[in-house]
């Protein structure tokens, strides 16, 4: 009923956790079957493995949110590939591998290095980090950038394939419709908000890089209206991200027109969300009839009343 | 490791600003070790958003305590829970103290609420044998936590209202003065700079440390690299406090690097 095939890639359900916010799939073994969620994204890997950036990497928001500069600290691509992504494939989870790089051959070698080996379902390529100095977010606002990493990667890979765009632009349409042009799969919206808290009491900010990621239940509806401007935009799927906490969220990017979702800072508080969230998803389906999840993807209902369009909005 | 809805069975203030949460879980209870953390999870809406971590501070049966100070919104809501409500808890989590190698006595170092793992520790040590000394350190008496369970314990105070007018350092200093360095490990939980002092000051008389650390948080499980310290030994700049610690060897880690929460 909720199962969904983008090119290569099977999704048992729309329900996948976010690169950075379930490590790399294999820390709560206790806690969660990994084989049940729609995939896994990994921590953003890069070529070589790298510290992150100096504590503080964290901070609450008094606005239900958090933010963070964690600096895509992870194990690099070697240690990801001998280590991490046999167990994942142990465990029979749908692998997405997330891949930051500060150059477009960086990108090109993460990638090729996981071309070598079986049991990669597909690629989410991060180029919207706030959190690093090099690359990340310079290249996500940069749409001949984001174009020309989306066209190197796609002629070195016959595996799903999905642009991570940074939600920190004027027209993130433009951005999906070049990486849509150059072949990618689907669009992942939206990585992190840039924001930024201080202490009043030090007159210092509450995270070491000054401003950071902002993320969790705050910025639901800033990334659904980003979900909104992207479908409106292109044709390939979208995956939505953004504060999605419960079922109910989950079903505003889908209904909005998202194919898959992901769980992202909701899982530091509820690590088990991913069960609910797809059980929610299920017991909605049934109640308003909807037999398959493509039904449901994009099911918005925009009629305008008849004064608003009269007045000129559409 | 458990994310459960567990009852509360009690919930009592037992000093200035000091207060302490019981409830009962069977399975948490038979899990946990001593030094380890419970990340619970202060409301069911988003404000405050991030479970709080708190190390468990005694487990009798099927029931675990945290002791805690009321330091922000999270911790206030905790002070305001009734007994028969539920807390969402997830835990145990985190390394344990490390109790292997040789030593067959025991002090434990505390700075106010960093009493927190001790009684726990306590209990467990004596159960295999070693003999426990604490030492409890806080600005004035009414700070104190003591509920006449504390095994073998000498007070510092800052303003001498109990016992040792001056901080733990000084305390540890007459303790070994008494009753000499041999065989003895220090375990230690409190405020860095705390830890810091008496680091220098183990160091100094050749006596092995090991600390509790805390610093922020959000998941608790090593799933966001949110809570690095740094190392001072090995290859790796930062281990994660959530996983790896929050319990160290003193000498592998450098403190200063975690920044001060308030
Ligand atoms: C492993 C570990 C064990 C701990 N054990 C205890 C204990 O047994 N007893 C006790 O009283 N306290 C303990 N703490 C500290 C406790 O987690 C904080 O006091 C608590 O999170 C404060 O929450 P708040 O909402 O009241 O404060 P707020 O200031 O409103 O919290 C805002 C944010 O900062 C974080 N924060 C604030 N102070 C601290 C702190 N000192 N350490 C870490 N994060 C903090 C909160 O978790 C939250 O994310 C421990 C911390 C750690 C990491
Ligand atoms: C602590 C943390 C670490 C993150 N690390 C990464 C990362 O390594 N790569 C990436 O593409 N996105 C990363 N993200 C962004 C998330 O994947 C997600 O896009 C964002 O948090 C918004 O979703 P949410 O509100 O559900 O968390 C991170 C987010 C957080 C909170
Ligand atoms: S608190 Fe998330 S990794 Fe330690």
């Amino acid at each position: 009923m909720t199962e969904l095939q983008i090119r290569n890639a099977r999704f048992k359900n729309p329900v996948l956790t976010a690169s950075g916010t379930f490590g790399y799939g294999l820390e709560c073994p206790d806690l969660f079957d990994v084989s049940r969620l729609g995939g896994v994204v990994t921590k953003s890997i890069s070529r070589k493995p790298r510290d992150g950036n100096p504590p503080q990497r964290i901070a609450e928001t008094s606005s239900g949110g958090m933010l963070n500069s964690i600096g895509l600290a992870n194990v690099g691509v070697d240690v990801f590939l001998d280590q991490k992504l046999p167990a994942l494939i142990e465990r029979k989870a749908t692998v997405i591998v997330n891949i930051a790089a500060s150059s477009v051959e960086e990108y090109c070698y993460v990638l090729e290095r996981c071309e070598e080996h079986e049991g990669i379902d597909g690629y989410e390529i991060n180029v919207s980090c706030p959190n690093v100095k090099d690359g990340g977010l310079s290249f996500g606002t940069d749409c001949p950038a984001v174009a020309q990493i989306t066209r190197e990667l796609r002629s070195r890979t016959d595996r799903f394939l999905s642009m991570k765009l940074t939600p920190n632009v004027t027209s993130i349409g433009e951005f999906a419709r070049a990486c849509e042009a150059e072949g990618a799969d689907a669009v992942s919206c939206v990585n992190t908000f840039i924001g930024m808290d201080i202490d009043v009491g030090t007159r210092r900010p509450k995270i070491a890089t000054i401003t950071g990621g902002y993320s969790g239940p705050a910025i639901l509806p800033m990334a659904l209206a980003k979900v909104y401007e992207v479908r409106k935009a292109v044709k390939i799927p979208i995956i939505g991200i953004g504060g999605i906490m419960t079922a109910q969220d989950a079903i505003k990017f889908l209904v909005v027109g998202a194919s898959l979702i992901q769980l992202g800072t909701v899982l530091f508080v509820d690590p088990m969300a991913a069960t609910t969230v797809v059980k929610g998803i299920e017991e909605y389906m049934q109640q308003n009839g909807f037999s398959q999840i493509n039904d449901l993807i994009g099911a918005l209902d925009v009629t305008m009343q008849p004064s608003l369009v009269a007045a000129g909005w559409s | 490791m458990y994310q459960q809805h567990v009852p509360i069975t009690r919930s009592q203030q037992v000093a200035q600003n000091v207060h302490v949460l019981e409830f009962q879980s069977e399975a948490i209870a038979a899990q946990a070790i001593p030094g380890q953390f419970l990340n619970i999870r202060p409301s069911r809406f988003y404000d405050p958003f991030l479970r709080r971590a708190y190390s468990i501070h005694r487990v009798v049966d099927d029931r675990l305590e945290i002791i805690y100070n009321v330091v922000g919104k999270g911790s206030a809501l905790f002070a305001e829970a009734k007994v028969g409500e539920t807390l969402d808890i997830l835990g145990p989590l985190g390394t344990p103290f490390h109790l292997e190698g040789e030593f067959h006595r025991a002090v434990l170092v505390s700075g106010g609420v960093g009493i927190a793992p001790m009684p726990f520790l306590g209990d467990w040590l004596l159960k295999q044998g070693k003999q426990v000394a604490n030492i409890y350190g806080a600005r004035t008496a009414a700070m104190i936590a003591d509920d006449g369970r504390l095994h073998n314990a000498r007070y510092a105070t800052d303003d001498g209202s109990l016992g040792y007018r001056g901080n733990v350092v000084g305390l540890l200093d007459q303790f070994l003065a008494d009753e000499g360095a041999d065989g003895l490990r220090v375990f230690a939980c409190g405020p860095n700079k705390m830890l810091m002092a008496l680091g220098d000051f183990c160091q100094l008389r050749g006596v092995p440390l090991e600390v509790s650390l805390e610093c922020q948080m959000a998941c608790g499980i090593g799933i966001c690299q949110g809570c690095p310290v740094e190392m001072a030994t090995g290859e790796r700049k930062y281990t994660l406090v959530c996983t790896h610690g929050p319990n160290y060897n003193y000498n592998d880690i450098r403190l200063e690097s975690i920044p001060a929460v308030h």
